[in-house]
């Protein structure tokens, strides 16, 4: 297929692999972080592990919107459902992220709360226009990528005065992650950054410059197809053997310096940063998310029906927290593949498709047989 | 003078009508439906008795059976409808278990309100699908739901066959070394009714693949190759059939990513939807597993049959005590292909 098998082809992708394996020498090996859950799907769907030699090791990072959703997130979704009355619209993947009281959003739907899959927020729109009776929420979650398409809705909700349409809104900003990443104390070393794709269309590569400048390690924003995360890595480690940390971007077919401007002034109209917010594994981090601003806030859900947001602590053997930090790998979490299965998650990174343990069950969990 | 006037009732309304409780009452309205559509359009002298079963010959062959139950959404697809898609799913259930499918029962559940003429059209579908296959439907039954609680129709279909006789295929008899085969693109199915609900247009449309495989079928029990397992991957699709076979038989089997292959609006669907069309259902294809030093001639046979021009051999049964089902990617690494988890995949079958 046009546009996607050129991004997909074994004899590039091999020539790449012999580049990597000739290139990365350094005895001390390279550590690199994938941020995006993106990135960590197409490192395990190609089996790329396979062409990397031993030492380039691939650590997983946070960039997993449903798993760096809190319980406490999700709960405030469910009683939404559950005793507001709402018709709450959310992403698929978030459907079966476990919270408290065993419940999930689909176990709470199949137990009668109105919750319903969207793919798009205009579906969620249409879906409060078509009940004007019924107040509809929609559950706005991810990085910067989704952020856009919510403001687009709360000003068309806006524009068109409707009253039944409100977000609870947990969008999160990924540049706060990375911070949070870099800052742990005895937290995971890291020689360098594959950047986010579609986040980065967004935001541009000028927001990751601070980590390079700042903290030197190397960033390279990368496509989310085999190919683009291969020629990435192998910038990254060009920039390692040649002792340099600056951003680079391999992602040029979509991504510019300044990224999306128009698409950034939206957000600005719309949101503000919230003075902080709860993350799975990184914890509460001080400007991190965003909140409707005051001129919106009739469409903040949390204002509108009062929902405190509560912190829930995680499962107990569950080690989605360290996971996320890029602490742990998912095989060494002792309910991984046990307990905890993609049918039946105990953590959130086994729900996503996109999140650590799911894809490493999913797609890489024969290697553990060896 | 003889005032009692003749039976008279007005024929039902093919353009306008719609389906009414009393449809399903046992009454009158309902003998007259059976009487003007179904038997009428499947026509065959079982139906024709008119009785509460159909009576058959005595059969003195091993007997296979299989029923299936149709849900479609949307009911009308390119390529095809729920009507004949009842008719090829239990066919193909009866004929992968290396039987000649002899007959088959249907039973409608309508839903109140469903339009007579949509329900022509699908019953005109089933009898031709049926005709072509030379697979009779002998008897039936019909059901109404109030308004609201059914999804149009829903169509339930049973088929009983004859096994070949010194034939036995199961999905349990898969041994190391066996080869696998696939009979066509995957994905057709699925992506047609998944692209016509998301409103996605493409220069040509997506078709489903729905098609009756026993004739495919009886020309590969003809070849007298060893031929072990035979299955058709509808709904999961190839990965969850194969993953089936494993559990069942106790082995794994190592997949080739570039013998599979899938058509390229298919693939584009997919992509746009966030799929694997390794997962997306088939309605007129079949995986067969065959002793390696059968796999040229099967593959030879196969192709030679119009509903496996595309035929390949996709991978080989391996030894494996976890049961992995793994794939050697078009890059040149290796991933599982696992059970899907708990998509919620609208309903496509």
């Amino acid at each position: 297929m046009k546009y996607v098998d050129e991004f997909r082809g074994g004899e590039l992708g091999m020539n790449i692999a012999a580049n990597i394996a000739f290139e990365a020498t350094a005895a001390s090996g390279y550590r690199l972080m994938e941020f995006c859950g993106g990135h960590t799907h197409a490192l395990s769907r190609y089996g790329i592990a396979d062409l990397l030699p031993a030492s380039v090791r691939m650590i997983h990072g946070p960039g997993c919107p449903v798993c760096v959703l809190p319980i406490g997130r999700v709960d405030q979704a469910i009683r939404l459902a559950r005793e507001h009355g709402v018709i709450l619209c959310t992403y698929a993947d978030t459907m079966r992220v476990p919270c408290s009281d065993n419940l999930t959003l689909m176990r709470a739907k199949s137990g009668g709360a109105d919750v319903r899959m969207i793919y798009s927020t205009q579906d969620a729109l249409k879906i409060a226009c078509d009940n004007p009776n019924r107040q509809v929420v929609f559950f706005a979650i991810g990085f910067e990528t989704t952020t856009p398409p919510t403001a687009v809705a709360v000003k068309q909700a806006a524009a068109e005065g409707l009253k039944n349409f409100s977000v609870l809104c947990n969008h999160v900003l990924t540049p706060a992650a990375m911070h949070a990443i870099l800052s742990v104390k005895g937290g995971v070393a890291l020689d360098g950054f594959v950047g986010p794709a579609h986040v980065s269309t967004v935001i541009g590569s000028k927001p990751y410059e601070v980590f390079a400048d700042d903290y030197g390690k190397p960033v390279v924003i990368a496509g989310f197809e085999p190919l683009d995360v291969m020629q990435a890595i192998l910038m990254l480690i060009r920039q390692i053997n040649e002792g340099r940390a600056t951003v680079e971007n391999e992602f040029t077919r979509a991504v510019t310096r300044e990224g999306n401007l128009k698409a950034q002034a939206l957000v600005e109209e719309v949101f503000e940063l919230r003075e902080v917010f709860e993350w799975r594994g990184l914890g509460s981090l001080p400007h991190s998310a965003l909140k409707l601003r005051p001129a919106f806030a009739e469409f903040d859900a949390e204002l509108k029906f009062s929902i405190d947001y509560v912190a829930v602590r995680d499962h107990k053997a569950c080690e989605c927290a360290a996971i996320l930090r890029g602490e742990k790998r998912p095989q060494e979490c002792k309910i991984f593949g046990t307990v905890c299965t993609p049918d039946n998650p105990i953590g959130s990174c086994m729900v996503s498709s996109e999140g650590a343990c799911a894809a490493h069950y999913s797609y890489g969990r024969f290697r553990d047989a060896a | 003078m003889n005032i009692v006037k003749p039976n008279y009732s007005r024929p039902l309304d093919f353009k306008q009508g719609q389906v009414d409780m009393a449809h399903g009452s046992g009454g009158r309205a309902m003998a007259q439906l059976i009487a003007e559509l179904f038997i009428t359009g499947f026509d065959n002298a079982y139906l024709a008795q008119g009785n509460d079963g159909a009576l058959l010959p005595i059969i003195t062959e091993r007997l296979v059976m299989s029923c299936d139950g149709h849900v479609v959404s949307p009911l009308f697809f390119a390529g095809g409808d729920i009507g004949c898609l009842s008719v090829h799913g239990t066919i193909n259930d009866v004929a992968m278990m290396g039987a000649r499918p002899l007959y088959l029962t249907a039973s409608f559940i309508l839903e109140e309100g469903f339009p007579l003429a949509d329900l022509k059209r699908i019953v005109l579908s089933m009898a031709t699908a049926a005709r072509l296959a030379g697979v009779p439907i002998i008897t039936g039954d019909t059901k109404v739901v109030e308004r609201g609680k059914g999804d149009g129709v829903f169509i339930t279909t049973t088929g009983v066959g004859v096994a070949r006789e010194g034939i036995t295929l199961s999905g349990d008899l898969a041994q190391p070394g066996d080869i696998i085969l696939l009979s066509g693109t995957i994905g057709d199915h699925g992506m047609a009714v998944l692209s016509q609900r998301e409103n996605l247009t493409f220069d040509a449309p997506i078709m489903s693949d729905t098609a009756a495989l026993h004739g495919l079928v009886a020309a590969m029990l003809d070849s007298e190759v060893r031929l072990r397992v035979l299955r058709d991957p509808t709904r999961g699709g190839l990965a969850t059939t194969l993953n089936e076979i494993a559990k069942q038989s106790g082995v794994g089997m190592m997949l080739h990513e570039s013998a599979i292959a899938v058509n390229q609006p298919v693939e584009a669907a997919c992509e746009f939807l966030g799929l694997d069309p390794l997962y997306v259902a088939n309605e007129g294809k079949l995986v067969a597993i065959c002793a390696p030093e059968d796999a040229g001639r099967l593959l030879e046979v196969m192709r030679a049959h119009p509903l496996a021009r595309e035929a390949a051999i996709i991978g080989e049964i391996t030894e494996d005590a976890h049961g992995f089902v793994q794939m050697t990617t078009k890059l040149g690494g290796r991933r599982i292909v696992d059970w899907l988890a708990g998509e919620q995949l609208p309903r496509i079958c």
